[in-house]
């Protein structure tokens, strides 16, 4: 069915000069949609012209308007020789074709160019008309929301969550066709990101019907990658977790409490109380059988959702038909692991000891190209569910009869599209409550393959070592073996799954795949968390009922999920198990590591930190085959010491979980890096880490003795250190504390643990965990000695500053509404002169140290304040090249309320009344810092003359700028009328229509200043409440420069590139009406330069969802506020982001 | 371990006050990050010379990339690039185009062309401020010169609208532009001892007195008006000045108003006799410089002038500031009561800009 694009070009401003003569350009535009062009009439002489044309209209079919971008060109005019481009601009209208997001963009956006950035902008404006489509058998999938974030997004609920998505479309990379010797720089740039546009808007396309036909309406946790695979061409993948989601109708019911994490979590208790009662009803019998048969359990789970409340499953309408769904049918092997080489792998799971970890390796026999991969998987979600209960024995042996069963599933008959789905995969890294039963521990899986290469010597590259090899004829290969990179693809996953299984988990959630490519060696990895969940929000629950009400037994507590789903005398590793802190009634590792995010209802003690574990290893220089085996020798290695590494720095910091857990391994010409990222935090729930032990291995002798006594100490003395800064200070265990009923001073409700502790089991509580083994060390050689030194070399952050790779900080929860996030890239050049592993490292760790210290210098003046989900990503450009490229978001906090809360111990209600206070405090204070830049003249005085006492501006002048202000005001209305448009639509927020109504955007043709458009990689905004989804932000630019030098050098050349990717993002989301973008991430940043040619070239691929949001003070002013409601918020208008 | 590449970009643009301050001064990143070493910064923060150095870097090349909008500030509020809030938008500009006081002595009243931008080596060596910065101040002189020359209004306003500076600083590019425009000359040994403000007062004065902007005769044929409105001195007026001659030329009339002027100040004038001896040369040296400014030479040399033939003889006679004031208002005031004079509003027109003139000159 089609659907009308209607595109109105309407004005330029600050065009580059493109007639030398004149000073001046001749400019027209350029629509093009699909293979329709229209142009807009030449405007002459001018560098701001007004074009203001007609509609333009292109009549197309929804599959085209999911897979193509609109394109605008500007042009210059020249009545003797050819037009020249200024640049372009593409406009992903996606977000138009869902009914909840945006209606119209219309915006300035900036026109750019491939070789010469941002010249000038222009003012756009469009439409789509979208005809319902009924037909079944339909192409597009229009209407499928997409969201990067990996949590239920803020103003929706999950009705039901489905399951992994995943899709990769294959193509030759243009950049390498045969075409690119003849043509220009930009030519093959802008041939480029077109390719990948619509290549990205396919995959999306192709996902999204997917999710239509696994009945969802959403994906979230959306996360799509380029692999540059350079001759052998470029894969766009992508994976996510399909949901059904529903919008929450009701403002009313989305207290601005909701937004802020922090109240999120001290309302959690209150969330639960419903829950024990929930599931009490009869179905569980009926279920029962159903388990075994594999039919739909939906009926299930509505039933049992009317009577749950804090994340209902209330039936909808009609939606869902209950019949038997295709994929049931008994089915057939994907993939038969026969087929597969060779393959161990790497669990790398909660343990304490130290065991060498196998890590895949599959012998490089793949060698295929690849072209388009029309193929439909119908991967999906839970395999079922099950919990593991205290009682442990006969309950897990059903569970995994069960798993086992499921999986077995998957033994028959390969028939391609009648796959059942495969992989119980979730890319969410938090849930809603109750969701997550327990978590078994990360898995991970990599592979090492090798991807084609046509070696053709003849054709050099116009650029060095950019652009080496060309392929003289592509198509001659399109069509070999389109399934390799699916295949090798799925090899991992069914590896993930198959690790998930021996840790007696059904699922995996922090689900995420990525790949290093250097030369024709590319590594896959993908890690997830392996977990057991709870089948309530899955569809396919094929849970039976006695299960479930064991789950219940579960729910109430909070630490359930540390819980061991393992059976304990059939462990898959060897752990030293515990009684858990918390209920003391079931069995936890002394060490959790996962990939997700902290749920919001784990008891944490004190704060917790990022750390990280890095590591290189250098390795010869080989050609493919060779290449390959080298790389795969080298990986076990590595994933072993990453682990050691990592647990040794969990132990010095006192803490005893880690979350968030990525671990990126990059290969290069000559080296590999292995870097580990995480938050690691002290779960009360789990036992106090053991100290670090030193032991020395080497004869006796005093010296040496003493040495080691010496950093011992030292390593005690950090230990002692740490636990003081990050406030750890678990409670003493002792045998008195245990007799008495409150046993922890915590703030948890003590309703609950009155309640669960009733009969106390001191008689079960294994009192020897206390003198448990510390962690031991042996100092044997040098290279022992150098891994203790970096243990010590990590410098804390200063006073006032908090780092953590993950949403939030725990026990920090009362964010202030500054946010800064940043791109920080840093590329080091190695001294090629014997290099050792030792010396690479050392420059790695000090690469990496140094470049945090950068950052909390930079961010001083935001103290205090927590750096959050910070993003490290390792690439080794060249043979002596490290860069890092590290994405986070900077959030002040306010420092007195954090001691409050960590230091009173007071009962929930007293602590409500906090948080209410806390409110209060925070409104007033935003308003006078907020408000001050366009306010009437009395604050703006003040704020002027603050400024200007600090800012040098002599004394005598304060009084005549404060009538500056006045002035520019009246005279420059252009300038300020700008401010407004950062206001948000309150749509919904206030219930006074007539307020809301003046504070809407102003018309985006007025000639207005920037909206202020914030970014972070949270899936949140401190302070406020997103009222709206417009759509996901999915961009790739490719920058190019011939005068590198005369752009500030490589430095100049990647700043301002960056700048200009930031400023695209924000004029797209501005144009959408949005004023944030949240789960931003730079997805790549690939860097190359040619200092001898005075070249360099970037290509940078950001995402993120757009969305709209309003402050809570804003709120309650306009609520409380009426009369004035406009002028106030007007003062927040400028309102800033520093 | 070598960086080649270090960058910190933030979605909001980091302006650092004191690194900006020490770009606007021209420093080179090396000496500024010894000189941010100095201030003990390092100390605070707990910092390393390598990390200031990089967010040194980081900073400078900011400022560099921001400096093209700053040349023509609405762009830097339109501009898409840099996400900077109002207020440090409003920082960026007042400083960029603030300027030393030293440097603007050097150059105020000189022709705002190359062969002046060839001495600033000079200046620079003269007044110790880094070139770099010179030349800063010196182009920004010349960029608001040239976006302001052909354009009609009021000449602060169109300062203010086209760079967006606070009121003070726009005031003070008029007078730059107003002094390069005339090519006052204020190098001269003698005028050493005034200051920009100084200048800038009379600047002001004569921007509102003297100019065609200023009678509010607004031409009503636009074109047939050559003159740009605040810039110029009103030709016709100066021309008219010639008339006041009179005053000095005839013998009766100069008594008569001697008389006066004496008469009206008797006994409250701590310097009454040394006034009354020089009464005649007082006056005959204000107004023959009236009568002088139908020459452009004598234009350039009004301030040699003024100070020459008025500033200097009170001066040597010790006059207090208080009495000078009084014995111009008396001066000005008395001709009104001279029958004989017709150019009662000329005078008033002359007069009323050079009391307020002489006053802020008269100083030590």
């Amino acid at each position: 069915m089609p659907g009308k694009l209607k595109v109105k070009i309407v004005a330029g401003r600050h065009l580059p000069v493109m007639d030398r003569a004149s000073d001046l350009t001749d400019a027209f535009v350029e629509v093009k949609f699909g293979n329709t062009t229209f142009k807009t009439d030449v405007y002459l002489k001018s560098l701001n012209p007004q074009w203001n044309s007609e509609w333009f209209k292109f009549e197309v079919d929804d599959e085209d308007l999911q897979d193509e971008p609109l394109q605008i060109t500007v042009l210059d005019h020249d009545t003797y020789s050819a037009n020249d481009a200024i640049g372009k601009v593409y406009i992903d209208i996606d977000p138009l074709l869902y009914s909840e997001a945006a209606t119209v963009i219309s915006g300035w956006f900036p026109i750019y160019d491939t070789i010469h950035g941002i010249r000038g902008e222009i003012n756009v404006v469009v439409k789509v008309d979208l005809f319902n489509d009924l037909n079944r058998f339909r192409q597009s999938s229009c209407g499928v929301k997409f969201f990067c974030t990996t949590s239920i997004p803020k103003c929706y609920r999950a009705v039901i969550i489905h399951g992994f998505v995943e899709e990769l479309v294959v193509n030759e990379d243009p950049e390498y066709q045969w075409i690119d010797r003849i043509r220009t720089p930009r030519a093959s740039n802008e041939a480029r990101q077109r390719l990948i546009s619509l290549m990205s808007g396919e995959l999306q396309r192709k996902i999204g019907l997917k999710v239509l036909e696994m009945r969802g309406n959403a994906v979230v946790g959306y996360l799509q990658c380029f692999d540059l695979e350079g001759e052998s061409g470029l894969v766009v993948r992508a994976i996510g977790t399909a949901c059904t989601l529903d919008k929450l109708s009701s403002p009313a019911a989305f207290l601005p409490a909701c937004n802020s994490p922090s109240k999120e979590m001290k309302e959690i208790p209150f969330n639960e109380d419903p829950n024990p009662n929930t599931h009490s009803s009869g179905p569980s019998t009926p279920l029962k059988n159903q388990t075994y048969s594999f039919s739909p359990s939906k009926s299930y789970s509505r039933q049992s959702s009317s009577s749950d409340t804090d994340l209902s499953l209330t039936p909808k309408t009609a939606p869902y038909p209950q019949g038997p769904r295709i994929y049931l049918c008994p089915s057939s092997p994907s993939l038969s692991c026969g087929s597969l080489h060779l393959k161990k792998s790497c669990l790398l799971l909660s343990e304490s000891s130290l065991i060498p970890h196998h890590s895949s390796l599959v012998s490089p026999v793949l060698r295929k190209s690849v072209s388009f991969s029309e193929e439909l998987f119908l991967a999906a979600s839970g395999m079922g569910s099950g919990s593991a209960g205290k009682e442990g024995g006969p309950f897990k042996a059903l569970l995994r009869q069960q798993t086992q069963s499921a999986l077995e599933q998957r033994g028959g008959s390969p028939h391609r599209f009648c796959r059942r789905r495969e992989f119980p995969f979730f890319t969410l890294t938090a849930f809603p409550p109750g969701f997550l039963v327990h978590v078994g521990g990360v898995v991970s899986a990599r592979s090492v393959k090798l991807l084609d290469r046509i070696h053709n010597p003849a054709f050099v590259g116009i650029m060095g070592n950019t652009r080496s090899y060309k392929l003289l004829d592509w198509n001659s290969f399109n069509s070999d073996e389109p399934e390799t990179r699916d295949a090798w693809w799925a090899e991992i996953r069914q590896e993930i799954k198959s690790h998930a299984k021996a840790l007696g988990c059904h699922a995996v959630v922090g689900y995420s795949e990525s790949t290093s490519i250097c030369e024709e060696v590319c590594i896959l990895s993908a890690s997830g968390t392996a977990a057991v969940l709870n089948p309530r929000f899955l569809q396919d629950g094929t849970v039976e009922g006695c299960l479930e009400q064991r789950l219940e037994e579960n729910l109430p507590t909070r630490c359930g999920f540390c819980h061991i789903p393992y059976d304990e005398l059939n462990m898959p590793f060897p752990a030293h198990l515990t009684y858990c802190y918390n209920c003391r009634k079931q069995k936890v590792p002394d060490v959790l590591f996962t990939t997700i995010d902290l749920p919001t209802d784990a008891t944490v003690i004190g704060k917790g930190c990022l750390i990280q574990a890095r590591l290189c290893r250098l390795k010869k220089k080989a050609q493919a085959e060779a290449n390959a085996t080298a790389i795969s020798n080298l990986l076990p290695f590595m994933e072993y010491e990453v682990h050691t590494q990592l647990m040794n720095k969990l132990k010095l910091k006192g803490m005893n979980a880690l979350f968030g857990l990525r671990i990126q391994i990059t290969v290069g010409e000559n080296m590999l890096m292995g870097l580990a990222s995480a938050t690691g935090v002290y779960l009360a729930a789990l036992p106090t880490p053991g100290g670090i032990q030193i032991a020395g291995k080497t004869p006796n002798d005093g010296s040496y003795e003493q040495h080691i006594s010496h950093m011992q100490k030292k390593i005690n003395d950090t230990i002692a250190k740490n636990k003081e800064l990050y406030e750890i200070n678990p409670p003493e265990i002792s045998e008195e504390i245990i007799g008495s009923p409150i046993p922890e001073p915590r703030q948890r409700s003590r309703l609950l643990r009155s309640q669960s502790e009733s009969s106390d089991e001191v008689t079960e509580l294994d009192l020897s965990h206390g003198k448990k083994d510390a962690f031991v060390l042996e100092i044997d050689d040098t290279d022992a000695m150098e891994d203790v030194h970096s243990l010590l070399t990590d410098v804390p952050p200063p006073s006032g500053f908090y780092s953590c790779n993950t949403e939030i900080m725990p026990g920090i929860n009362n964010w202030t509404s500054e946010i800064q996030m940043f791109t920080s890239v840093r590329v080091i050049r190695l001294s090629s002169l014997n290099l050792t592993n030792q010396a690479l490292n050392k420059n790695f760790n000090d690469l990496c140290e140094n470049l945090l210290k950068s950052l909390y210098f930079k961010l001083r003046s935001m103290i205090p304040c927590c750096l959050c989900h910070v993003n490290f990503t390792v690439s080794l450009p060249e043979d002596e090249l490290i860069q890092v490229t590290v994405t986070a978001v900077a959030i002040t906090f306010d420092k007195n309320q954090a001691l409050q809360t960590t230091k009173t111990h007071v009962e929930k209600s007293l602590q409500r009344a906090s948080t209410d206070n806390e409110e209060l405090l925070q409104f007033p204070l935003e308003l006078c810092s907020d408000s001050l830049p366009s306010h009437p003249l009395p604050p703006a005085k003040e704020h002027l003359e603050s400024a200007s006492s600090n800012s040098g501006i002599p004394a005598a002048q304060r009084d005549r700028c404060s009538s500056w202000i006045e002035l520019i005001k009246l005279k420059a209305q252009t300038i300020r009328r700008g401010s407004i448009k950062t206001t948000v639509t309150v749509e919904k927020a206030s219930p006074v229509g007539d307020g809301n109504f003046r504070n809407r955007p102003a018309p985006p043709c007025a000639n207005s200043t920037v909206g202020v458009v914030k970014m972070t990689p949270l899936s949140f905004i401190p302070g406020a409440k997103i009222t709206k989804y417009l759509g996901i932000i999915n961009m790739f630019f490719i920058r190019e420069t011939t005068s590198l030098r005369e752009e500030g050098g490589v430095s100049g050349f990647l700043h301002a590139f960056i700048a200009e990717v930031f400023a695209m993002v924000r004029a797209h989301v501005a144009a959408l009406g949005g004023n944030a973008v949240v789960s931003y991430i730079m997805k790549q940043c690939v860097f190359m330069e040619n200092p001898n040619k005075n070249q360099a070239q970037c290509l940078i691929n950001v995402s993120g969802d757009a969305v709209v949001f309003v402050r809570e003070s804003d709120l309650e002013v306009v609520s409380t506020q009426q009369p004035t409601a406009n002028c106030q918020s007007s003062g927040t208008e400028g309102e800033v982001t520093t | 371990m070598t960086s080649e590449l270090d960058i910190f970009v933030g979605n909001t643009t980091l302006i650092d006050e004191d690194v900006y301050r020490l770009w606007l001064d021209g420093y080179s990143v090396t000496d500024a990050v010894a000189l941010r070493v100095r201030s003990g910064i390092l100390e605070q923060t707990g910092a390393t010379a390598a990390v200031l150095q990089s967010d040194t870097m980081d900073h400078y090349r900011t400022f560099h990339m921001l400096e093209r909008l700053l040349h023509a500030p609405p762009k830097l509020l339109h501009q898409l690039i840099f996400q900077i809030p109002p207020s440090r938008q409003a920082l960026l500009i007042e400083r960029y185009y603030a300027f030393d006081e030293a440097f603007v002595r050097e150059v105020l009243g000189k022709k705002l062309s190359k062969g002046t931008k060839k001495d600033l080596d000079d200046i620079s060596t003269k007044t110790g401020i880094t070139l770099k910065s010179c030349r800063r101040q010196f182009d920004n002189f010349k960029r608001v010169f040239k976006v302001v020359e052909e354009m009609r209004g009021s000449l602060v306003d169109n300062i203010q609208q086209h760079f967006l500076l606070s009121d003070r600083l726009a005031r003070d590019y008029a007078a730059i532009v107003f002094f390069a425009n005339n090519r006052f000359e204020t190098g001269k040994k003698k005028l050493q001892y005034l200051s920009f403000g100084d200048f800038a007062f009379c600047a002001e004065l004569m921007i509102q007195n003297w100019t065609l902007g200023a009678v509010g005769e607004a031409p009503t044929v636009p074109d047939s008006q050559m003159d740009d409105m605040d810039m110029d001195l009103d030709k016709e007026f100066l021309q008219d000045l010639k008339e006041l001659k009179v005053l000095v030329a005839d013998k009766d009339l100069l008594d008569l108003h001697k008389s006066l002027v004496c008469t009206a100040l008797r006994g409250k004038l701590g310097v009454f006799s040394e006034m009354e001896a020089n009464f005649k040369n007082l006056s005959r040296g204000l107004v023959n410089v009236a009568a002088k400014l139908t020459h452009n030479k004598d234009v350039r040399d009004l301030f040699v002038d003024l100070v020459e033939k008025f500033v200097e003889p009170c001066r040597s006679d010790h006059w207090p500031l208080s009495d000078v004031r009084f014995f111009l208002s008396q001066y000005a005031a008395s001709v009104h009561s001279l029958d004989g004079f017709r150019h009662q509003t000329l005078w008033d027109r002359y007069m009323g800009t050079l009391r307020g003139c002489l006053l802020r000159l008269y100083h030590d």
